[in-house]
C-alpha cells in the first residue's frame, strides 16, 4: 500500500525533473475545483447571497403591505412567490428572511471558531491541568443538550436584551452568541489535536532554538499549520447556525413575528399547509439549499485542504 | 464488567453536577417570575404573593436555592408544576415513554439504512452507487427535520391521505385495530427521525469502513482465503463499529433536538413538546426538570456508548 503511492502530484513532477512551483492556495484551489459538485454549490450559494444583498433593490416591495384581496395567492407575475395570508409579498420576505439567516450562520461561525481556536490553543500548548481542566469542560458542554439549553437561554434573556440593544439587533446578538456558544467545542479539540502535533514537529523546534516566544510559536508557527481542518469546520458550522437558527423561529422562540426570517414563515405556513403549501415549500427549499451547498461546499474544501489526500 | 461500570458511573457523577449547576445558573441569572401573572391580577393582594414567594424560597441567595433543589433532587422530590397542577415526577414519566420510543425506533431505523448502505459504498468506493448513496446523505443530513416533517405531512397526509398527521394516545379501537392505528400514526415521525439519523450514520459508516479495509490484517485475511462476506464483516465491520459508536454517541444531542422538533410537529405528548409549553408557561420547575432529563439522558447514551466501546475493542481492559 505504501510506498507504491506517491505523496502529491507535485512530488511526482519534482521527480520527473520539471519543478514547477505552486503555492499552497493555488494548489488547494485547483484541487478544490476538482470536486464538481462543489463548485456547483458555490455558484449556487453566491447567487444566493448576491440574490438577499441586492435583492431587496431591485424587488422594491413591501415585505409589510397587507393586502387582504391577495391572500394566499400561488405564484404569479405580480407576486412571484405568491402571498401569505395577510396578502404580505413572499418573494420581498423571502429575500428579507434570507439577509438574516445566512448574517446569523456566519456570525454565529465567528463566534464558534473565535471561542473554539482561543481554548483549544490555550489547551494545546500548556499541558496538565489547564488542559485537563479546559478539556473537561469542553466535555461537559459536548454532553449539554442543545437545544433545549438554546430554547431556554433565549426565552429567559430575550426581553433583557430587547431593552438594551433594541429588538431586532438584540435578538441577533443573543441568537448568534448562544448558538456560537454552543458550537465551539469540535473546534478546540481540532485545533487542541492538531497543536499536540505540531508542537513537536521540528520546525516548530527549531523557532524555539532561535529563541522564539511561546505566543510567537502559537501565533506564527502553529496556529496558521491547523487552520485547513478548522476552516472545513468552520464551513459545516454555517450550515448548522443556519439550521439552529431555523429551529428556534420555527418553535416560535427566534425572531418575532414581524422579523420574517426563513424559520418564521416555516411556522407561520405550517396551519395552511393544504390550501397553500406554495408558502411553506419556498422558505423550506431556501433553507434546504442553503444547506445543502454549504455542507457540499465544506467536503470540496476537506478534499482541498488535506494534504493527506492523493488528487 | 461490573467494576469498570462502577469506574464509568462515578465519573459520570461530576458531569451531572457540573449541567445541574449550568442549568440552574442560567435559570437563577435570568429575569422573568413565574408569579408574575399575580404581580398583574389586582385581585391578589401583594402581601400574598410576597408569601408565596417566601414559601417557594424564590428569595433565598442563588447557592443555597442550589442546594436545596439538589437535595430534594436527589430524594427524588422533583418539584411541583406551576402550570399543570401536579407533581413534575409524574408529569415527565407519563411523557417520557412516547419520546423513548419514537427516539429509540428512530434509531435502529437509522442504523439499518446505515450499515448496509454505508457498507457496500465503502468496499466499492466511487462506484455508481456509492456516488447515488453519497448524494442521498447529503441531501439526507442537509434537509432539516422541520422540514421533512412538513413535506411529509404534505405529501403522505394531504395529498395521498394516508396517514394522520396529528398523533393521538387516546386511540379509540382495541387489539389489532389499535395497533394498526397507532402504527400509521407513528411512521411519520419516526421517518423523519430515521432517515435523518441514517444519512448522518452512512457517512460515518463509509469513512470507517473504508479507512479500516486499506489495513493490513484484511489483505492476511483476503490471503488467507477467507470468503470476502467473513473478511467484511468480522475483520473489517467489527472493528469499523468502534469510531462508528463513539461517532453516534456524540450525536445524541442533535437526535434529542430532533425529537423536539418531531413532537412539536406531529403534536406527540412526549417531553419535547413538554419543554416548549414550560418554557411559553414560564413553569420554571417543569424547565429544569425536562432539561436535566434530557441531559441525564444524553449521558446514558454516552455510558452504553462506552460499554459497547469496551465490548468491541478488546484493547480495552475493564480493569
Amino acid at each position: 500500500m505504501a510506498g507504491s503511492t506517491l505523496a502529491s502530484p507535485i512530488a511526482n513532477a519534482a521527480a520527473g525533473g520539471r519543478a514547477k512551483h505552486v503555492t499552497p492556495t493555488q494548489e488547494a484551489w485547483r484541487r478544490f475545483r476538482r470536486h464538481k459538485l462543489a463548485v456547483a454549490s458555490a455558484v449556487i450559494l453566491l447567487t444566493m447571497i448576491v440574490m438577499v444583498v441586492f435583492g431587496p433593490m431591485v424587488w422594491t416591495v413591501s415585505i409589510n403591505d397587507i393586502d387582504f384581496t391577495a391572500r394566499l395567492q400561488g405564484p404569479s407575475l405580480a407576486h412571484p412567490m405568491g402571498t401569505d395570508d395577510l396578502g404580505q409579498d413572499l418573494l420581498a420576505r423571502m429575500l428579507y428572511g434570507g439577509r438574516i439567516s445566512l448574517a446569523v450562520g456566519l456570525a454565529a461561525m465567528v463566534v464558534a471558531i473565535v471561542v473554539g481556536v482561543v481554548i483549544g490553543a490555550i489547551a494545546g500548548i500548556s499541558r496538565g491541568s489547564v488542559d485537563a481542566g479546559l478539556m473537561w469542560l469542553t466535555d461537559l458542554f459536548l454532553a449539554l443538550p442543545q437545544l433545549p439549553l438554546l430554547l431556554l437561554v433565549i426565552y429567559l434573556f430575550r426581553d433583557s436584551l430587547k431593552e438594551i440593544a433594541g429588538p431586532e439587533v438584540g435578538l441577533f446578538i443573543l441568537i448568534v452568541a448562544v448558538i456560537g456558544g454552543f458550537r465551539w467545542m469540535p473546534v478546540a479539540r481540532l485545533v487542541r489535536a492538531q497543536f499536540f502535533s505540531l508542537r513537536e514537529k521540528e520546525f516548530v523546534e527549531a523557532a524555539r532554538a532561535l529563541g522564539a516566544s511561546t505566543p510567537r510559536q502559537v501565533v506564527r508557527h502553529i496556529l496558521p499549520n491547523s487552520l485547513g481542518p478548522v476552516i472545513v469546520a468552520g464551513t459545516i458550522d454555517v450550515a448548522a447556525a443556519i439550521i439552529a437558527e431555523s429551529t428556534l423561529s420555527f418553535l416560535g422562540l427566534g425572531f418575532p413575528p414581524d422579523i420574517p426570517t426563513w424559520g418564521r414563515m416555516l411556522l407561520d405556513a405550517k396551519d395552511y399547509l393544504d390550501i397553500a403549501p406554495h408558502w411553506a415549500l419556498f422558505p423550506g427549499g431556501a433553507i434546504f439549499l442553503a444547506v445543502l451547498t454549504i455542507n457540499f461546499i465544506g467536503d470540496g474544501l476537506r478534499d482541498a485542504l488535506d494534504p493527506r489526500r492523493v488528487l | 464488567m461490573g467494576n469498570y461500570l462502577l469506574r464509568r458511573l462515578l465519573i459520570v457523577i461530576p458531569s451531572l453536577l457540573g449541567i445541574s449547576v449550568v442549568i440552574f445558573a442560567i435559570l437563577a441569572l435570568a429575569p422573568g417570575d413565574p408569579f408574575e401573572e399575580l404581580a398583574t391580577n389586582p385581585n391578589v393582594p401583594a402581601e400574598v404573593r410576597a408569601n408565596l414567594r417566601a414559601k417557594f424560597g424564590l428569595d433565598d441567595p442563588v447557592p443555597i436555592r442550589y442546594l436545596r433543589w439538589l437535595t430534594a433532587m436527589l430524594q427524588g422530590d422533583w418539584g411541583f408544576s406551576f402550570a399543570s397542577r401536579i407533581d413534575v415526577d409524574d408529569l415527565i414519566l407519563q411523557r417520557l415513554p412516547s419520546t423513548l420510543f419514537i427516539i429509540g425506533t428512530a434509531q435502529i431505523i437509522g442504523l439499518l439504512i446505515a450499515l448496509p448502505v454505508g457498507v457496500y459504498s465503502a468496499t466499492r468506493p466511487y462506484s455508481i452507487f456509492d456516488q447515488i448513496a453519497n448524494l442521498l446523505t447529503f441531501i439526507g443530513f442537509s434537509l432539516p427535520t422541520f422540514f421533512t416533517g412538513l413535506l411529509f405531512i404534505l405529501v403522505f397526509s394531504i395529498y395521498l391521505d394516508w396517514l394522520p398527521f396529528v398523533y393521538r394516545t387516546d386511540i379509540a379501537a382495541t387489539g389489532w385495530q389499535w395497533y394498526w392505528e397507532h402504527f400509521k400514526q407513528s411512521v411519520m415521525p419516526i421517518a423523519v427521525l430515521g432517515l435523518f439519523q441514517g444519512a448522518s450514520m452512512t457517512r460515518y459508516v463509509r469513512s470507517a469502513v473504508l479507512d479500516m479495509i486499506r489495513l493490513d490484517h484484511v489483505t492476511t485475511a483476503r490471503s488467507k482465503g477467507l470468503a470476502e462476506r467473513v473478511v467484511i464483516i468480522k475483520h473489517v465491520v467489527r472493528n469499523a463499529m468502534i469510531p462508528v459508536v463513539t461517532l453516534v454517541a456524540l450525536q445524541m444531542p442533535t437526535v434529542f433536538g430532533g425529537a423536539i422538533v418531531t413532537e412539536q410537529i406531529f403534536r406527540i405528548p412526549g417531553i419535547g413538546s413538554l419543554l416548549i409549553t414550560a418554557i411559553l408557561a414560564n413553569d420554571t420547575p417543569v424547565i429544569m426538570a425536562v432539561t436535566f432529563v434530557f441531559a441525564i439522558l444524553v449521558l446514558v447514551f454516552n455510558l452504553i456508548a462506552d460499554l459497547l466501546y469496551g465490548w468491541l475493542d478488546p484493547r480495552i481492559s475493564y480493569r
